[in-house]
């Protein structure tokens, strides 16, 4: 050991490791796809994003919507008609004004580029008309709860209209507090303050480099060694020694997103299963999983319990819901009354080691009602195959959550749902998650989820597992951080503490 | 010379190709869709229909083949789905670092295993043989993970000595690109120098026994000169092959140690490809790669005739 330490003091000492105290470096656990938010996919890109691109509004961490470019705003009294009063003097990197027309041409691509993935998000708006250079008027075509919701995140970025055939994904000219220098794909993001941000004073690093580093050990080693300022996604078996170190802070927060099972009801084949054909076994299988397990086992006290796809954060959560707790005496009476004696399928996930121990918690919890599970750990694209063409029992089934509950909803047990790959079928589901969509009041809005979720606890097409958790672990020097529940990193007000 | 290098640069043509095709034919077979996958949460069926379309993605198996086959005689790689990014962009990023890696670990690996091979052979039997033995097994059978993250643990975390990730350039600032790149290719040279070690050690062995080596030490000669011109030289011929084709396999990237460390080299690059199934990058860095190991069996062939003056006038 000392003959190895002092070689590589040897070489130490060639050079020093100071690094710049206005830099900001943070691991991120995947490489971001393309950095234009229109057709960006990725989780972590919406990370980059919320340093690089301002956008109309923002949440809190309550999740109130709460002004960035928009300064203020108000509906028409039938709610189809969004009025939006713009920040004066704001300008993108290019230096071009941040106006009304240009705010235009950023929804209309959004809305209409072929390449764009914000379609379905925007899909409410008919019209948007510049009625001057500050102010602008979106026209609905019916209304839409969700929509300010929407423009809290990529749907309501801002890119210099100049960029737009410029390939704005390789060299995106945005408008937040810093702006783009360089990427390497797998290597690192680069970012530098941009002085002439309208909210400068706040934004304290000359620099901020997101670095992909996709392995759990690895990234918290980086932070102790001190390589890395902040890095997100903590393993859950990793947080004792982040509670350890004084020199790191973990900040972790229940997110808006799940981790749930679904069962194919009608998709294809293989919806032919007895837990596909009969909702009792669903049931059954629901009432079997203790969730508190699963909590203190794979995440450590960080897998918050989910019984329904509202978070607790989210106005739309029901609280005798979120309450339930395994009754395994309910569910072996379930399966007996289905006619079974013990009931084989086959579930599908994609094979992480957490997933793994997941879905083995949940097979020895499930074999207790009667149910034999036989695991198919598949590999993550594959996966993604299996499920949406219906080659699956019953599978894996995740969302990263969105601000509105209609997002965390409606695109997974809707007949037409885009994500509803157990193609589980209600119309009145459908109807009362539409109905949700229209309403502007939020007591009104949470009758209906209500009665939806009545209906869907019932039906059991998904069985809610766990909230994703966003456990951030931090340089203990780094003032100001906040977790927020959709598990971006907002840097205003961020600083080393001098 | 001239004529065998020539030679072997006409043989190689049908080896790539074969190569990108059966790489190719493996990608295809591959359950997954690389849309489905990169799309994710955002599966806008019209989006995912146009990009299908602009990608060729629908078209058989073998037009698809050839299309991608055109493009790069003319020196198109195409682009990335993932990221849009050109293909011979990202090679041109990656090489230089994989480049790097590589030859560093070598270097190492050379320095450790000749050296260790040598003592071995001429101490056979003794405690230095067999202790040399012993490091060189666990230098193969420790797994490079395992020791990079070990090693993360103590030299970044504990001692704070070197940077635990990252990449520098040597043009940029050649001393932090030595600090940044020394646990990845000491990670790596650990186990080719238990190759090496080996392989060096029977070669020697074999040559050590021979007539002549009894002639020379009977001429009087120093034991170094006997060891290091007349028996090491002779014994070099399965240790060039060894590391030429080390080397080689060094360039496709080492994954595991480039993840560990979070290097940007080729293997990153590669298992990311295949995980998006962004045919493009694939088959592009396994082009490349398969360029650079059949260059380096060149090398192999044309330090044979430097080494060993009896192949440079063949009968």
């Amino acid at each position: 050991m000392n003959v190895l330490k002092t070689l590589v003091l040897g070489a130490a000492l060639l050079a020093s490791t100071s690094v710049m105290a206005a830099d900001l470096r943070i691991g991120l656990q995947d490489d971001p796809d393309v950095l234009d938010p229109h057709r960006a996919r990725t989780f972590v890109g919406r990370i980059v994003f919320t340093s690089l691109c301002d956008k109309l509004v923002d949440i809190n961490e309550k999740l109130d919507i709460v002004p960035r470019i928009a300064t203020e705003w108000s509906w028409s009294d039938d709610g189809t008609v969004l009025t939006m009063k713009l920040r004066e003097g704001a300008t993108f990197h290019d230096g071009t004004p941040i106006d009304a027309a240009a705010v235009k041409a950023n929804l209309d691509r959004a809305r209409t580029d072929s390449e764009s993935l914000r379609k379905s998000e925007l899909k409410s708006i008919a019209d948007i008309a510049v009625a001057d250079a500050s102010t602008l008027t979106i026209t609905l075509s019916g209304p839409d709860a969700g929509l300010l919701a929407q423009l809290t995140d990529r749907a309501g970025m801002l890119m210099s209209p100049a960029s737009f055939d410029n390939e704005p994904g390789q060299n995106p000219v945005c408008s937040g507090p810093y702006k783009f220098v360089e990427r390497v794909q797998n290597d690192r993001i680069v970012l530098e303050k941009f002085p002439e941000y309208w909210n400068a004073d706040q934004y304290h690093f000359d620099r901020v480099t997101f670095v992909p580093m996709p392995d759990t050990t690895v990234r918290l080693a980086n932070l102790r060694a001190g390589d890395v300022d902040i890095i997100e996604r903590v393993a859950p078996s990793d947080l004792e020694t982040v509670k350890g170190d004084a020199a790191i802070t973990l900040a972790s927060v229940t997110g808006l997103g799940y981790q749930a099972i679904e069962v194919n009801v009608a998709n294809g084949a293989k919806a032919d299963n007895p837990l596909g054909k009969d909702k009792r076994l669903r049931q059954a299988l629901n009432l079997a999983i203790d969730r508190d397990v699963i909590n203190q086992v794979v995440g450590a006290g960080t897998y918050q319990p989910a019984h329904q796809p509202f978070p607790p954060a989210s106005f739309a959560y029901n609280e005798e819901i979120g309450s339930r707790s395994r009754d395994i005496e309910r569910a072996k009476a379930l399966v007996k009354e289905a006619g079974f004696d013990r009931v084989p399928f086959e579930l599908t996930f994609g094979n992480n080691t957490i997933m793994q121990q997941v879905f083995e918690l949940v097979q020895a919890m499930a074999a207790e009602a009667g149910f034999d599970i036989s695991l198919r750990p598949t590999e993550f694209a594959a996966l993604q195959s299996v499920l949406k063409s219906g080659e699956f029992e019953v599978g894996q089934s995740g969302w990263s959550g969105r601000v509105d509950p209609d997002g965390n909803i409606h695109q997974y047990v809707s007949c037409q749902g885009g994500l509803n790959d157990a193609k589980y079928c209600n119309e009145e589901v459908d109807r009362l998650l539409n109905e949700a969509r229209t309403r502007s009041d939020p007591a009104t809005r949470v009758k209906l989820y209500d009665q939806a979720q009545a209906i869907l606890q019932e039906d059991m097409p998904v069985i809610y597992l766990f909230y994703l958790p966003w456990p951030f672990a931090h340089k203990a020097t780094l003032e100001g951080f906040t977790a927020y529940p959709d598990g971006m990193i907002r840097l205003e007000g961020v600083d080393f503490s001098s | 010379m001239l004529k065998l290098t020539l030679r072997r640069l006409l043989v190689a043509i049908p080896t790539l190709i074969l190569v990108s095709l059966i790489v190719f034919s493996l990608q295809k077979l591959l359950p997954g869709d690389p849309l489905l996958t990169m799309a994710g949460e955002e599966r806008d069926p019209e989006v995912l229909a146009f990009l299908r379309e602009k990608y060729r993605l629908d078209d058989p198996f073998h037009v698809q083949y050839l299309a991608w086959l055109g493009n790069v005689l003319t020196g198109d790689f195409g682009r990335s789905l993932r990221t849009g990014v050109p293909v011979s962009t990202l090679i041109a990023q990656k090489l230089p670092v994989t480049l790097q890696l590589a030859v560093m670990a070598i270097v190492l690996a050379l320095l450790i295993g000749i050296p260790a091979g040598i003592l071995s052979a001429v101490k056979k039997g003794t405690a230095t043989d067999y202790a040399a033995n012993v490091v060189a097994l666990s230098g193969v059978s420790i797994p490079n993970f395992w020791l990079g993250i070990i090693l993360i643990m103590v030299v970044s975390v504990q001692w704070q000595l070197l940077p635990a990730s990252g990449y520098v350039p040597p043009t940029e600032n050649f001393l932090q690109s030595l600090r940044t790149m020394l646990m990845p290719s000491f990670v790596l040279a650990t186990a080719l120098a238990a190759y090496l070690m080996r392989h060096t050690r029977s070669a020697m062995l074999g040559v050590l026994s021979s007539d002549y080596i009894r002639t020379a030490k009977a001429k009087g000669l120093l034991p170094k000169t006997v060891i290091l011109k007349h028996a090491l030289r002779n014994a070099l011929m399965p240790i060039v092959t060894l590391t030429t084709l080390l080397f080689g396999e060094l360039l496709a990237g080492a994954v595991l140690t480039e993840q560990v460390f979070t290097i940007p080299g080729f293997g990153k690059l590669i298992v990311d490809a295949v995980f998006t199934r962004d045919y493009a990058v694939v088959q592009g860095v396994v082009l490349c790669t398969a360029v650079g190991f059949i260059f380096m069996n060149l090398v192999a062939d044309l330090l044979y005739v430097v080494i060993n003056p009896r192949l440079r006038h063949p009968q």
